[in-house]
């Protein structure tokens, strides 16, 4: 009866998800029992930013064990810790953080603050987590389950409100139905190998002659589940719908911690379990790339919501991050590791900005509602355009690194089309940021200056300042994330 | 290796014909004389008196899911004490971090008020 014991390895491999789940559930306790007022809602950020520091704590101990001894596995080989796992650890750890700090405020606003809000948001970080260091198809699909059921919840969130109740429901619908395509993907892979470990599995899809049926219907199922996470054309469509119905904290999340889990796991199975059968997939998810980008870019330039454009923005660079794992050389995946570090800091810098727009029984989602912010906020009007500039591409900002690696990894592939359309389409979407950033400062005659302000608090400054000043630091002196970025794609590419 | 699958076709075919032919055969042979009495519920139920599809308390909906939780729990104590003695104290702590979730979610629904039924 040994094997089934719970070792101390175990407990280490585990620490950051034995934590987030403790926290979570301390919270819907404390809140139950400490909290009366609903003014003292906002007490519950607090465990819930602790939580974040002792995650973090632990994946300090993480990264120093990969660092001098290697990766280490747990729980029968079903958890592996590298440094991959650790990288998109450390991005769900500042995702959850910064919505946390701009959730405090913005849902006060909204009426609907709860300590269970804040419990979901640890519970679908504990989900992502096991996203990251599974590397059993079992694990990773409970890991994904228990992200994806936290969001239902927590883009649900506004019970009154009629959008956010459509949304959820639409995320729900979908939601479920590409994990049923996934689960049938991996229910293939399984019959395949007689194995759900990914290692098992890399070999017996290895021994598989090309053109095999069973290996290429596992491969399109699992694919398609994936990119209806990753929101890829053409399986984008609850995309804008969910981004712009949910509150605008939980926006922010799931456009960049649920995005860079579904890539952590897209990531992780494509580089080992279907390694061998690279020359299978590369085209088809070339092509979802270009349509991706095509569909993202140009739909983004019809919006005036600007949460609806923002979500149109991150399907355009959901197509972008596709092509660094086209390219599949070292550079793309190292490009796609400094894109989703650069994109957490750009895109949620945006999401709060128009969260601090929002204000009791005024929404202020619309681009006119940006109208001359310049004259009323100069300072954060600034930051404001540093995200729309990062988010398009331009150096000395962070989105340009993740631009940068990707665009070089597909011209050393030889895919120079590939090359130009993506280029032409940072063109295309230059015109959709710098259109907000026009109507922050200039007012056309016949254009109102609308009297929207923003609202902040101690939390929502600090979480803009501090992405701000993220996205110019890696944007002048990007050299130790890039070797952040490069240790663990060197971990999943082993 | 596709002879060994023979059977299964046989068993599918079988399977649809038993329920095509008895039809076919009881339509044959059956005197047919339809009256409108024919088609009221019997003895196995009552007449309906409203639309079935009303609005009910979404208090049932909520009953509903937290029998659900409690009732897998019960599932999830069983195997475990049958297999109490190979388990062993492994087996007692992992049902009790069980539990204690459980207890979690229990204690939240009851301040929550979940269960007050007024």
């Amino acid at each position: 009866m040994d094997a089934i014991l719970f070792s101390a390895a175990d407990f280490h491999v585990l620490k950051p998800v034995i934590l987030l789940c403790l926290f979570g559930c301390g919270i819907l306790i404390t809140d139950a029992f400490l909290i009366r007022n609903r003014a003292d809602r906002w007490k519950n950020a607090i465990p819930a930013l602790a939580a974040q520091v002792a995650v973090a704590a632990s994946l300090v101990q993480h990264l120093g064990d990969v660092r001098s001894g290697g990766a280490f596995s747990g729980l029968n080989g079903s958890m592996q810790v590298d440094g991959f796992a650790v990288f998109f650890n450390w991005l769900f750890v500042l995702a959850a953080s910064l919505a946390i700090v701009i959730s405090a405020r913005y849902m006060g606003a909204e009426g609907e603050h709860r300590g269970e809000f804040y419990a979901l948001l640890l519970f679908a970080q504990a989900g992502m987590s096991v996203m990251a260091a599974g590397y059993d198809l079992v694990v990773l699909f409970i890991g994904l389950e228990t992200m994806a059921l936290s969001f239902y919840v927590l883009v649900g969130f506004l019970r009154d409100t009629r959008r956010s109740n459509e949304a959820a429901l639409k995320y729900l619908i979908l939601g479920a139905f590409s994990s049923g395509l996934l689960a049938y993907g991996f229910s293939i892979l399984y019959g395949i190998s007689g194995s759900t470990n990914l290692g098992e599995i890399a070999k017996a899809v290895a021994a598989r002659s090309e053109g095999d049926l069973a290996l290429f219907l596992a491969l399109i199922t699992c694919s398609v589940g994936l990119l209806f996470k990753i929101a890829a054309a053409p399986f984008h469509m609850w995309a804008p719908d969910v981004y712009e119905g949910a509150p605008t904290p939980v926006t922010a999340y799931v456009s960049v911690a649920s995005k860079a889990a579904s890539f952590a796991l897209m990531l992780r199975i494509f580089l080992t379990a279907f390694e061998s059968a690279a020359e299978a997939w590369m085209p088809l998810l070339g092509a979802i790339a270009l349509v991706t980008m095509t569909i993202g870019n140009f739909a983004a330039v019809t919006q005036t919501n600007v949460k609806r454009m923002l979500a149109y923005s991150s399907i355009a660079h959901a197509g972008y991050i596709l092509l660094g794992l086209v390219a599949g050389n070292e550079t793309g995946l190292r490009g796609v590791a400094v894109y989703l570090l650069a994109y957490v800091f750009m895109n949620y810098g945006a999401f709060a900005l128009v969260a601090a727009l929002r204000r009791e029984g005024e929404a202020a989602e619309d681009i006119d509602d940006f109208n001359g912010l310049y004259h009323r906020a100069p300072g954060y009007t600034i930051l404001l355009a540093i995200f729309m500039l990062s988010l398009t591409g331009i150096p000395p900002l962070a989105g340009f690194y993740g631009k940068y690696f990707i665009f070089l990894a597909i011209l050393r592939e030889g895919y120079y089309l590939v090359a130009v359309f993506a280029a032409i389409y940072v063109a295309v979407s230059a015109f959709y940021y710098f259109r907000l950033i026009r109507a922050c400062w200039l007012l056309e005659e016949g254009e109102q200056q609308k009297p929207a302000q923003l609202d902040m608090n101690f939390g929502t400054r600090a979480a803009l300042v501090a992405c701000a000043l993220l996205t110019l630091l890696i944007g002048i002196y990007p050299q130790p994330f890039i070797d952040l970025a490069g240790e663990s794609v060197l971990a999943a590419l082993r | 290796m596709p002879r060994d699958y023979i059977p299964i076709l046989i068993f599918v075919v079988v399977a649809a014909a038993f329920p095509i032919v008895t039809l076919l055969v009881a339509k044959l042979i059956r005197p047919s004389a339809p009256g409108k009495t024919k088609l009221e519920a019997y003895e196995c139920g009552i007449a309906p008196e409203t639309d079935t599809r009303g609005r009910y308390s979404i208090r049932f909906y909520l009953v509903a899911i937290l029998f659900v939780i409690f009732d897998v729990e019960t599932i999830f104590l069983l195997p475990w004490a049958i297999q109490f003695d190979a388990l062993g104290l492994f087996g007692l702590i992992e049902m009790l971090v069980f539990l204690a979730i459980l207890i979690v979610g229990y204690v939240w629904l009851f301040r929550q008020r979940a269960l007050k039924w007024a």
